[in-house]
């Protein structure tokens, strides 16, 4: 349904997107996940039609979304990182602007009005002035403005920001329900947002494509590099760093590199009042890890196996990307 | 034009619903007023006088509320983030310009015909011609039509009211400056410079007057119609920036 191909955007000189190549298929749910600044918003805007895009092509149902936006912008719902509402009117009356600007005839909109008001369970405000409505409900309208008119493809930029946590798991709830009739595509840097909503996952990182797939494609290809976290208590580093602070640390590392498996040793990170070691490793060797660490006199208090999660794998994809757009 | 009819009844109806329509229209008619009684009426003896006069001042009041009215109209929508609905959907820049303006063309009028018992006064306690009073209403209808079109450009440019009406201004006062400007200057620029005044040789010669000029009537088209062009473009080469 979605086809793009080579998409890239600049400003001025500066390179925010692409050049990306994607395929969307109907009825999937897509999450665009990514740091602030990797170019999520850029490609959405592209997508909705918003945003002429620099070099490369954009088509939804075989349509060019450059040679014909208007038959593009009919086939699209977007709700923008800021809802787009005119908080003077009320929400049925900027509901049934926003339907009558894509096209729809008054019978159509009196048709539709209950079902997305029913939907976005908008019904008890629909004749509250929009700037009476929380941040919560204004997103909500946005949301409605987006379906009013039935669009087949449906682009959610950061629905859930500045959301309350109540608020996100409606939020949530209502993408689910739009899954059902729309295509979807959802942007964000909240990794369980995206996880827990979409069906795949299109990974930025510096404008660029880094990685894309199911979320068990994407933790299958973490698993080729499974690593083991091993944690050694602050109290026993406080006391050998009492007596060689610097042999200490490199103690517990020279230890750990020796492991049979083990291919690397990280540099140790602090964290909550203990020394998190990562190795690098082609196997669970967390027995050999902890005997080789009581051994040493060090007190273990963490032992993870991280084989496949979805969180090590964004993290890894987006620090190893490299900014390559100045 | 079915997106220009749509735009036109939600930019009307954000005049009637928002403080910014009833601001200008009470200040507009106030000041109206207030010049009506202080300076049209001051040492005049001939009514037509007073209605000249009357229409004279008004043009100043109409040209600024026009402007007041106007910077909102697309500016106001960058601020808030709301062009992006109509950025998203499937209208043409020129359906939204036009709606957009005849909008904020319809509460002006609407301004302007408050004022008319002023006139009326002057009809029932003098002699003048109803003529002379539709004439001046057509010179204002027509300078504020001109007025908005300029401010509406202005809106179009910026992202901040604020901006838009300090530019908006600025043009509109530059424009009512070149006749006097074109004074100082020799021909063949004098003429022409001093044709393109829109205050004082199409208005306060003109339709104040009581006198309907083809010239006029084209010249205030020509300049809506310019500064519409304007708009326009402006606003398709923000859309796919």
């Amino acid at each position: 349904m979605i086809r793009v191909e080579n998409l890239s955007k600049y400003y001025g000189g500066t390179r925010a997107l692409g050049p990306v190549s994607f395929e969307i298929a109907d009825g999937e749910t897509v999450g665009f996940l990514g740091l602030n600044g990797a170019g999520k918003t850029t490609a959405l805007r592209i997508l909705a039609c918003d945003l002429r895009p620099s070099a490369g092509s954009v088509s939804v149902d075989g349509i060019d979304a450059v040679a014909s936006p208007h038959e593009v912008r009919k086939r699209i719902g977007f709700l923008p990182e800021n809802p787009p509402v005119y908080a003077d009117m009320t929400v049925r009356d900027y509901l049934r602007f926003a339907g009558s600007l894509r096209g729809m005839k008054r019978a159509d909109l009196d048709k539709r009005m209950p079902e997305v008001l029913a939907l976005t369970h908008l019904e008890d405000r629909q004749d509250h002035a929009i700037t009476t409505l929380s941040h919560g409900f204004r997103q909500r309208v946005g949301v409605a403005q987006a379906i009013i008119h039935a669009p087949k493809l449906l682009i959610l930029d950061e629905p859930t920001r500045g959301l309350d946590p109540v608020q996100i798991v409606e939020m949530r709830s209502l993408i689910r329900d739009l899954k059902q009739n729309h295509t979807v595509l959802i942007s964000s840097h909240i990794l369980p947002e995206i996880s827990q909503t979409c069906d795949r996952l299109l990974v930025l990182g510096y404008g660029a494509l880094i990685g894309s797939g199911t979320e068990a494609e994407l933790s299958a290809a973490e698993a080729a590099a499974p690593r083991t976290e091993a944690e050694v208590a602050a109290e026993i580093r406080q006391i050998v760093v009492a007596i060689q602070p610097v042999t200490a640390r490199a103690a517990v590392t020279a230890v750990l590199s020796k492991l049979d498996g083990v291919s690397a040793v990280a540099e140790p990170i602090e964290q909550a009042g203990a020394l998190t070691f990562t190795l690098s490793c082609n196997r669970d060797i967390r027995a050999a890890v902890s005997r080789a660490i009581v051994n040493g006199g060090w007190d273990l208090v963490r032992l993870d196996y991280v084989h496949g999660e979805l969180e090590n794998t964004f993290i890894r994809l987006v620090s190893g990307g490299t900014d390559a757009r100045n | 034009m079915r997106a220009t009819s749509i735009i036109f009844k939600r930019e009307l109806g954000a005049y009637l619903r928002s403080p910014i329509g009833w601001v200008v229209a009470a200040v507009l008619l106030l000041v109206d007023g207030i010049l009506f009684q202080t300076q049209a009426m001051g040492d005049k003896h001939l009514s037509a006088d007073v209605l000249r006069a009357f229409f004279i001042y008004s043009s100043v009041v109409v040209g600024i509320a026009a402007i007041a009215l106007s910077i909102r109209l697309v500016a106001e929508e960058r601020q808030t983030g709301s062009i992006v609905l109509l950025n998203t959907s499937p209208v043409r820049d020129v359906e939204v310009a036009l709606g957009k303006f005849l909008a904020a063309l319809a509460f002006l009028a609407i301004m302007i015909a408050m004022t008319f018992y002023m006139p009326l006064l002057i009809k029932i306690n003098g002699k003048v011609s109803w003529a002379h009073v539709a004439v001046g209403y057509l010179g204002l209808i027509l300078f504020g039509a001109a007025s908005l079109s300029i401010g509406l450009f202005a809106s179009a440019l910026a992202r901040h009211q604020l901006v838009a009406a300090v530019v908006g201004a600025a043009l509109l006062a530059s424009m009512g400056q070149l006749f006097p400007l074109a004074d100082k200057l020799d021909a063949p620029l004098k003429g022409a410079l001093g044709q393109l005044d829109v205050w004082w040789i199409h208005f306060q010669q003109g339709f104040a007057s009581g006198i309907v000029n083809v010239k006029d009537i084209v010249y205030y088209l020509a300049l809506t119609y310019f500064f519409m062009l304007l708009t326009v473009k402006t606003l398709e080469a923000k859309r796919w920036q």
